[in-house]
């Protein structure tokens, strides 16, 4: 048996794709577990989807193979939100908007803020959120 | 026993002073109590770092060639005030472009105003200078545009009316709707709890009743020293204070002026509040002279010791109904969850408690170095007896009667 596994990656579709059933795909063919925090079809008309994919991780594998080979390309989400360390002041204005506790205070003595990149779900709320404009996206 | 400004100065000068920060102080004092510790520490050091929106600039850009009686003026296309003499502005922090959609599409990014120009103009980046007049015999320019930077200005003086408060709301949502406000996003339904306050490295948090904290009390200011000039704004020393005399709500304020020349934008810095506007970030620290053991007393205050009032910034807040649905700790407040109504708020704070304590180990070394000596204040600011409060606004036609 294969262990489980799960990552955060933001899909981009070129235009010949969005009306294909990708994500109906990747769930009845390759048994993964999809969960879609974000969509969108831009002006270009290529489309973006932010998800959280799970599954055993033969068939996490076999199905990111399947969106290559299709022509969906995809990077992870934690490389896609980016903390801007100079501009960030460690005040918390950002942790009570972050739904998946990537932004985060975990030593109340220090108060300082983390940015636990691998809990990211790519949400973009704390993109606004911030007063210091810390917090960029790079699609 | 006591100790006076001028022999805490001559042990800076010496560099032999004994210098601790608001947080250092407190295990001391419980290993040693306030006799041994009034002897053995001179100065405890504050500090905080929140946006302050009573903030601004005053600007002196030399004459122009024709000169000119500046009466309009955008910087980076934020309005100045240019109703001063010939080329002097105000910059105000909160003041938007005059194309700036602002609350157009709700909520509005605000990603640009005067907190930015002044955040600009410390990190040594040319700003735009378009400014307008009617033109006179002396001041014959009518029209003008240039490009301006910091070191240029014969003078750039950060002048705040409002900074410091002592003590702040903690602001809630009862509503059914997210809400946007100066105290950051607040969820539907109590969803959240922002505060903005350093609790117990805040200034005036440790000096209660402004026993050494007055008119010309030298303190840091955006990374450069400044000066506090008047009481702040809205400045009400007669609020509900604790047993140890910490005020329970809103209550002192300071109007601090300083060099922008001297300044650091790491220190001073443009902030943009989604759905409520600019602002200006400003870090201030305040050194206390421990003039007896009663300031020790006051300096060892802990953040399990100091209340904050709750209040819904969906109703009672704009609607001026008043109403404090609870008070917490801050200690509560700083450890990410509070107890309200009973359940169990997640906390925000807009106010960077590493910055403060920054600022406050920033301001220590310079004192420990000698090249930061106190000043005795000149004059004090209202306090308790003075029966000062922070009166609502006189409404001469009533909104109900004339609708």
């Amino acid at each position: 048996m294969t262990s489980m596994a799960s990552k955060n990656i933001i899909l981009h579709y070129p235009r010949k794709l969005i009306e294909q059933p990708v994500i109906s795909n990747l769930v009845k063919k390759y048994d993964l577990t999809i969960n879609i925090s974000r969509a969108r079809i831009g002006q270009d008309e290529e489309g973006t989807m932010v998800i959280e994919i799970s599954g055993e991780a033969d068939n996490l594998d076999n199905g990111l193979r399947y969106l290559k080979e299709i022509g969906v390309t995809f990077k992870l989400i934690s490389k896609v939100i980016k903390r801007v360390e100079k501009r960030c002041t460690h005040c918390s204005a950002c942790t009570v908007v972050c739904p998946s506790g990537a932004l985060v205070i975990e030593d109340r003595s220090s108060m300082e803020v983390l940015f636990i990149e691998e809990k990211c779900t790519g949400c973009g709320l704390c993109i606004q959120a911030c007063p210091y404009k810390a917090m960029e996206m790079h699609e | 026993m006591a100790k006076s400004i001028e022999e805490i100065n001559e042990k800076i000068r010496k560099k032999k002073a004994c210098v601790l920060t608001a947080e250092e102080i407190i295990p001391l004092v419980e290993e040693k109590g306030y006799t041994e510790v009034a002897r053995e520490v001179d100065v405890v050091t504050t500090g905080t770092f929140s946006p302050m929106c009573s903030s601004g600039a005053f600007l002196n850009f030399g004459h122009s060639k024709p000169r000119m009686k500046i009466q309009k003026a955008w910087l980076n296309g934020v309005a100045a005030y240019g109703g001063l003499a010939a080329c002097d502005v105000y910059i105000g922090a909160t003041e938007i472009p005059d194309d700036d959609p602002a609350n157009k599409i709700h909520p509005g990014r605000f990603s640009y105003g005067g907190g930015h120009v002044i955040e600009d103009l410390i990190a040594g980046r040319e700003v735009s200078l378009k400014a307008l007049s009617y033109g006179t015999d002396c001041y014959p320019r009518r029209e003008l545009e240039t490009s301006v930077r910091l070191a240029d200005l014969n003078q750039a003086y950060l002048t705040n009316p409002r900074n410091a408060y002592q003590n702040y709301n903690v602001a809630v949502n009862l509503s059914n709707r997210v809400i946007y406000t100066y105290l950051g996003i607040l969820q539907p339904k109590m969803g959240n709890a922002n505060y903005s306050s350093a609790g117990q490295f805040s200034p005036l948090l440790n000096d209660p009743y402004l026993r050494t904290i007055g008119i010309g009390t030298k303190i840091f200011l955006g990374g450069g020293v400044g000066y506090v000039f008047w009481e702040g704004t809205q400045h009400n020393p007669t609020v509900p204070r604790s047993e140890g005399g910490v005020p329970l709500e809103g209550a002192g304020t300071l109007s601090l002026t300083g060099d922008m020349k001297t300044m650091s934008n790491r220190y001073i810095r443009g902030v943009s509040m989604l759905g409520y506007g600019a602002s200006l970030a400003v870090g201030i620290g305040v050194p206390i002279p421990i003039i007896d053991e009663e300031m020790v007393k006051f300096v060892s205050v802990r953040d399990d010791g100091l209340y904050a009032p709750v209040v819904d910034y969906s109703d009672a807040y704009p609607n001026l109904e008043g109403g404090i649905i609870a008070r917490v700790s801050y200690s509560e407040l700083k450890s990410g969850s509070v107890s309200i109504r009973g359940r169990k708020v997640s906390t925000g704070s807009l106010s960077s408690y590493p910055m403060a304590v920054e600022i406050a180990e920033t301001l220590k070394k310079w004192i420990e170095k000698g090249k930061f000596l106190l000043t005795q204040k000149v004059a004090s600011l209202p306090d308790m007896d003075s029966g000062q409060t922070f009166k609502s606004m006189r409404m001469t036609v009533d909104d109900e009667v004339s609708t």
